[in-house]
């Protein structure tokens, strides 16, 4: 039989809802054979992959507010499930109030598969290696889900449990992400390691916010989320505190970048070994703080 | 299993099709409407074979369902020419020397397409950064590259 390297997709249903509940009443109804979808850049390469066997899939980006990207100076940014990625990098109100999500962003994949790709999409996939999901976290995004008992939020900081897992349950749809103002004067660094700069997954990515904080003894803040070196995006808290309790200096920095190295857990796999992994992440971190802190000095 | 009659525009044209859940907009193209010149490479969203514009913005065409192109507006590669004339971009690739076995060259073609109506004089880095998401194994790209700048040229002087 000859190989055929470029299947097909496998036969499913294409399901078209025309409101939020019917969306969440099917998938409900529907548990564990039918999945929602926005750009499908996850979703149709596990399909043609048989990871994924749904019989249905559940188009939800046409519901009504899911394209939409709004900015209040009081509350904030809210981005739209349905809102892409090339779309966020090109919004003034992102580039310049969150430049660490349109940064993050800018680093997935390639223009065109961004043109699907949507930082929700990013989120609900739950992969150790998203690009957005540290600065998502770090600027205390929110995730808005609707389910079948009605609209909830998310905070992100509690929403990932593993590879793909997280606190969304079957009838559950994300509706949009929101996004507080970021603290004064912060800065944020996202520093992606590939094996080549070709849109490559990340073998490790570091994402690094800092700003003024009079609470802290270095007067400081950093807040440091790592990619790909963990089965959840790791906030490296050790690291953080290193910098929050001493006067930022170069040895301060090193010492963060050794706890954040210590308190990753990766794998080995074919983009890179753990031990390499780790290594990495002191360095990257080292890089992102410095980065970071020197951009807070002016 | 169900199958959708959608009503898309390519390359200018009104085209009716009946597609299968499951066809991607890559088959729809190739198999239904036979425009062969979208290349399938990686099925998988990473080689940009496949790219053609959807409501103007450029996708991996694999990765997205045909009948999620009801309404929609695609362009292929062969919507590139109009009245036997070639897209200055195409003239300047054959120019260049940027085609060498052609496999990657319509979504080169797209893709470059793309980055001149969104930027129309791009910097080295602009190029290099909008093709990320195009590999070639013949060139070396360098020959790309000097296509998308020369097309630059041959637009600014067919306006003057």
């Amino acid at each position: 039989m000859a190989l055929n390297p470029t299947p097909g997709l496998p036969p499913f249903e294409y399901i078209k809802p025309a409101s939020l509940a019917e969306a969440s009443a099917f998938l409900a109804e529907h548990a564990g054979e039918a999945r929602p979808f926005m750009g499908g850049t996850d979703t149709f390469v596990r399909m043609r992959d048989k990871a994924w066997h749904d019989k249905f899939v559940v188009d939800v980006k046409n519901l009504e507010g899911m394209r939409n990207i709004t900015f209040d100076p009081q509350n904030g940014l809210t981005i739209g499930a349905a809102v892409n990625m090339n779309q966020v990098a090109a919004s003034p109100f992102a580039q310049e109030h969150y430049p660490l999500l349109v940064e993050a962003a800018r680093s997935v994949a390639s223009y065109q598969l961004r043109s699907r790709a949507t930082i929700v999409g990013n989120i609900c996939n739950a992969s150790p290696a998203g690009d957005t999901l540290g600065a998502s976290i770090l600027l205390g995004g929110v995730l808005h889900v609707y389910g079948v008992d009605g609209e909830r939020d998310e905070p992100l900081s509690e929403f990932f449990h593993g590879p793909g897992k997280t606190n969304l349950k079957p009838g559950d749809i994300a509706t949009a992400v929101h996004f507080p103002l970021p603290p004064a004067d912060a800065v944020g660094r996202y520093i992606k390691l590939n094996r080549n700069n070709d849109g490559d997954l990340a073998i490790v990515g570091v994402t690094v916010l800092g700003y003024p904080d009079s609470a802290t003894a270095s007067g400081f803040r950093f807040k440091i989320a790592l990619a790909s070196v963990a089965p959840v995006p790791l906030i490296a808290t050790a690291a953080e505190d290193i910098l929050a309790n001493s006067p930022i200096t170069d040895d301060t920095i090193t010492a963060a970048a050794q706890a954040a190295m210590d308190a990753s857990t990766p794998i080995s796999d074919t983009r890179g070994s753990a031990e390499y992994r780790k290594l990495m992440v002191r360095n990257l971190v080292k890089r992102a703080v410095s980065d970071v802190w020197g951009k807070l000095q002016g | 299993m169900a199958h959708h009659t959608i009503t898309l525009t390519v390359n200018g044209e009104t085209e009716v099709v009946t597609v299968p859940a499951h066809m991607t907009l890559l088959e729809m193209i190739r198999e239904e409407l036979a425009l062969t010149g979208t290349k399938n490479g990686c099925a998988s969203g990473e080689c940009g074979a496949c790219t053609v514009l959807f409501n103007g913005e450029p996708v991996n065409s694999c990765m997205v369902l045909a009948v999620e192109a009801d309404g929609a507006t695609v362009t292929t590669v062969e919507g590139l020419a109009h009245d036997h004339q070639l897209d200055p971009l195409q003239e300047a690739f054959v120019e260049s020397g940027a085609v060498q076995c052609g496999f990657c060259t319509p979504g080169m073609l797209i893709s470059s397409k793309a980055l001149l109506l969104r930027a129309p004089n791009p910097s080295d880095d602009e190029i290099r950064e909008a093709l990320v998401g195009n590999l070639c194994r013949c060139t070396g790209y360098v020959r790309i590259v000097d296509g998308v700048k020369k097309a630059v040229k041959i637009a600014a002087q067919s306006e003057e």
